[in-house]
């Protein structure tokens, strides 16, 4: 009979470990779909950023009152998950509660602290409920249809796997003095408050309801592991690597196209230019679909917490042109999934859609006045701004698309070195009046 | 008020004589031609000029960036630019450049690198803030500003773009000035409109213009005069403050402006 549940529990192991890490596959293979691009340099400050931002939560501090349940939250999962390993020691072993005997008393303070952190979290959980639904903070408000449910879900899934560890040590406690095979483990602070809903209970139904919660919690952590890949919880997972990997340039640096040094070295007879080589075979210039992007562009929006912060900072959006930032990096992920799924079955990589023009529109992309205050208000360093500049190289230079007066300035600059339409001659006169 | 003339070399002359200066003032497009930021570069000069500092200009030889063609998309352009350019400063075997618009200090310092240019630039706040510093400016006490609440709009492509927030402002506080802050500002400020070449076209539909919500935001810090450190951020400012009917009690005046004024030049 107690194999029959080991087994269950391995396939239940088995199946959520499959699925998972077919998603995960598929997540990697579609950010590697991005163009390459170099970051394997500065480790020590890589590992630094990684450490401050995405561990230490560092940006988040800026709003210090979502941060602070934030951070509740953020640290309740990370302790919390500790014992998940003991409920997957257990699921295999047969065992209960197998690190009870080893710890002894320090096991009761272990658990009680993580109630502490379960109801902790379960708080910050109904204030971002409130926060997200009832304080009309327009970063929320502005969300609709699936984002909007996928915000309010994930908090509702983390009450309700915090309430199923409450209540399965409540029952455990009452089913200590009752089963021999329920390891005593002394008071638990928190789900003693729960155990008065239970008491009247006979040891078989303490037994269901014990069991039930335990499984309850277990499938659900699993469970919730594979809805996260689909959600814009992955920055639980993503936010490390994308603050790994961010720009460490200075924000105004635009990068470099070098394939087009290449090129204007070639025409200006400068340089190197002389090798006899043919250009390296150039794919686009600049970027109109999802997969003309760099993978850090990619990972940036399958890292994206969809929190807003971006667009609440953005001038454009304030003033009330289409431009979020925010939905820059939604479409860009929403796109490469797209992507991603066309080619899982087998169908051509080209389905007539492109990110630039069926997502977001050329009057997003010209909006931008490169800031940079999404890219500085970002929590884990997320970069809209790059995602819309190498737009904006595809449409200057493969389309010609730009807005007419972009087009009058480049040629006053090409024809008069100036973006004004000035004689170069007069560029001096101003020296001129120096001395009236 | 001074009678003295000041001088503006230009590299040509100088490398004709055989002679280099100690660093490059990079006029930029709008300090060349455009009507009010050609005040700046005056009052800029007249500061180099006081301090005795060995500089010169490119003059006619100098040339667009190609900030807002890069900014723009256009890549090409950009880089025939930046390449001529290059050329220009290595010929004169430029080491050193001070300017006052931010876009061409972002590009020059950050983007020229990877193209072959390198040069040790700086905003002319930072060389403001230099010159106060090292006491080759004093400014004069209970000057035109002091007491006088003055607010500093922060550039993108200085403050966000290359973390330069505290230059401009010790340069006001240096005035005797109150410096009073915007809601927004450094890492915060809001962008006056006009980077990422929006100088160069019209805005998007929208229900307001980013000028207009700036300059809001710096009138009501109740400051008489807003200070800049950019052309474009110049522009929109100032277009903000007629637009709002203010001309009259409160001015748009850059850091260099700010300190000619101080010293009566
Ligand atoms: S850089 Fe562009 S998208 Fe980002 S905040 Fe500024 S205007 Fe908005
Ligand atoms: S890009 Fe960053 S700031 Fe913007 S919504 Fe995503 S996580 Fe939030």
């Amino acid at each position: 009979m107690a194999y029959i549940s080991q087994i269950a529990f391995l396939l239940v192991l088995a199946v959520a470990g499959y699925l998972l890490s077919k998603r995960i596959g598929r997540i990697k293979k579609n950010i590697q779909l991005g163009k390459d691009i170099d970051r394997s340099d500065q480790k020590g400050e890589r590992t630094k950023n990684m450490l401050l931002v995405a561990f230490g939560q560092k940006k988040m501090f800026k709003k210090v009152i979502p941060a602070f349940f934030h951070f509740l939250i953020y640290a309740g999962f990370l302790i919390i998950n500790l014992e998940v390993l003991e409920f997957i020691i257990d699921g295999i072993a047969g065992t209960h509660r197998i690190f009870a005997p080893v710890l002894g008393d320090f096991y009761t303070v272990a658990i009680n602290i993580f109630e502490f952190l379960a109801v902790a979290v379960l708080l910050a959980c109904v204030v971002f409920l409130i926060r997200r639904n009832i304080l009309g903070i327009k970063r929320f408000t502005t969300l609709a249809g699936w984002p909007k449910l996928d915000g309010n879900l994930i908090l509702v899934i983390e009450i309700i796997l915090m309430f199923a560890i409450l209540t399965m040590n409540a029952t455990d406690m009452l089913l200590q003095g009752n089963d021999p095979h329920y390891t005593q483990t002394g008071d638990f602070f928190f789900s003693s408050f729960l155990t008065p809903l239970f008491e009247g209970m006979s040891v078989s139904a303490l037994h269901f309801v014990e069991r039930f919660a335990w499984w309850f919690h277990i499938i659900g952590i699993l469970g919730f592991a594979l809805y996260v890949t689909y959600s814009k919880h992955l920055h639980i997972f993503m936010a490390f690597p994308n603050t790994y990997f961010a720009r460490l340039v200075p924000k105004g640096q635009m990068k470099n196209m070098d394939e087009v040094t290449t090129e204007v070295k070639a025409m200006l007879g400068v340089g190197d230019a002389g090798s006899s080589e043919p250009p390296a075979e150039i794919a686009r210039f600049g970027a109109k679909d999802a997969n003309d992007l760099f993978w850090t562009d990619l990972m940036g929006a399958y890292a994206c917490t969809e929190c807003g912060r971006c667009t609440e900072q953005c001038p454009a959006n304030i003033t009330g042109k289409k431009l979020s930032p925010r939905k820059i990096m939604m479409d860009t992920r929403d796109r490469i999934e797209e992507i991603g799924l066309n080619l899982q079955a087998g169908k051509p990589s080209e389905d007539g859609k492109s990110l630039l023009g069926d997502y977001i529109t050329a009057e997003e992309v010209n909006a931008c006045t490169s800031c940079n205050a999404c890219v500085e208000a970002c929590p884990i360093n997320i970069n809209p701004l790059d995602i819309i500049l190498q737009m904006r190289r595809y449409m200057a230079m493969e389309e010609s698309s730009s807005p007419q007066s972009w087009n009058s300035m480049f040629q006053n600059v090409e024809t008069n070195f100036a973006p004004w339409k000035f004689p170069p001659t007069d560029r001096f006169n101003w020296a001129d009046k120096v001395n009236n | 008020m001074s009678d003295k003339t000041y001088k503006v070399p230009t590299m040509q002359e100088m490398s004709a004589k055989g002679e280099s200066p100690e660093v490059l003032f990079w006029v930029g497009c709008a300090g060349s031609f455009d009507d009010r930021y050609k005040a700046v570069t005056i009052a800029f000069t007249k500061i180099l000029n006081e301090v005795g500092i060995n500089f010169a200009v490119l003059g006619p030889e100098e040339s667009c960036t190609g900030d807002p063609a890069r900014r723009g998309g256009n890549e090409f352009l950009f880089q025939m630019q930046a390449m001529s350019n290059i050329q220009v400063l290595d010929g004169y075997n430029v080491k050193k450049i001070v300017t006052a618009c931010p876009h061409c200090f972002n590009t020059l310092k950050n983007e020229y690198p990877e193209l072959g240019g390198n040069y040790d630039v700086v905003h002319h706040s930072t060389f403001l803030q230099g010159l106060i510093n090292d006491g080759k400016v004093t400014l004069k006490d209970g000057g035109e500003f002091k007491g006088k609440k003055i607010t500093f709009h922060d550039s993108c492509y200085l403050g966000r773009a290359n973390g330069v927030y505290e230059a401009p402002r010790d340069v006001i506080k240096a005035l005797d000035a109150e410096l009073v802050e915007m809601k927004r500002c450094k890492t915060k400020g809001l962008c006056c409109g006009a980077g990422g070449a929006q100088m160069f076209k019209d805005a998007e539909p929208g229900n307001k213009e980013i000028n207009i919500e700036r300059t809001e935001e710096a009138l009501d810090t109740g400051a008489e005069v807003i200070a800049a450190g950019c052309p474009f951020c110049m522009t929109m400012m100032g277009d903000g403050v007629k637009n709002k009917e203010k001309e009259g009690s409160v001015k748009v005046l850059d850091l260099a402006e700010l300190i000619a004024k101080n010293q009566g030049l």
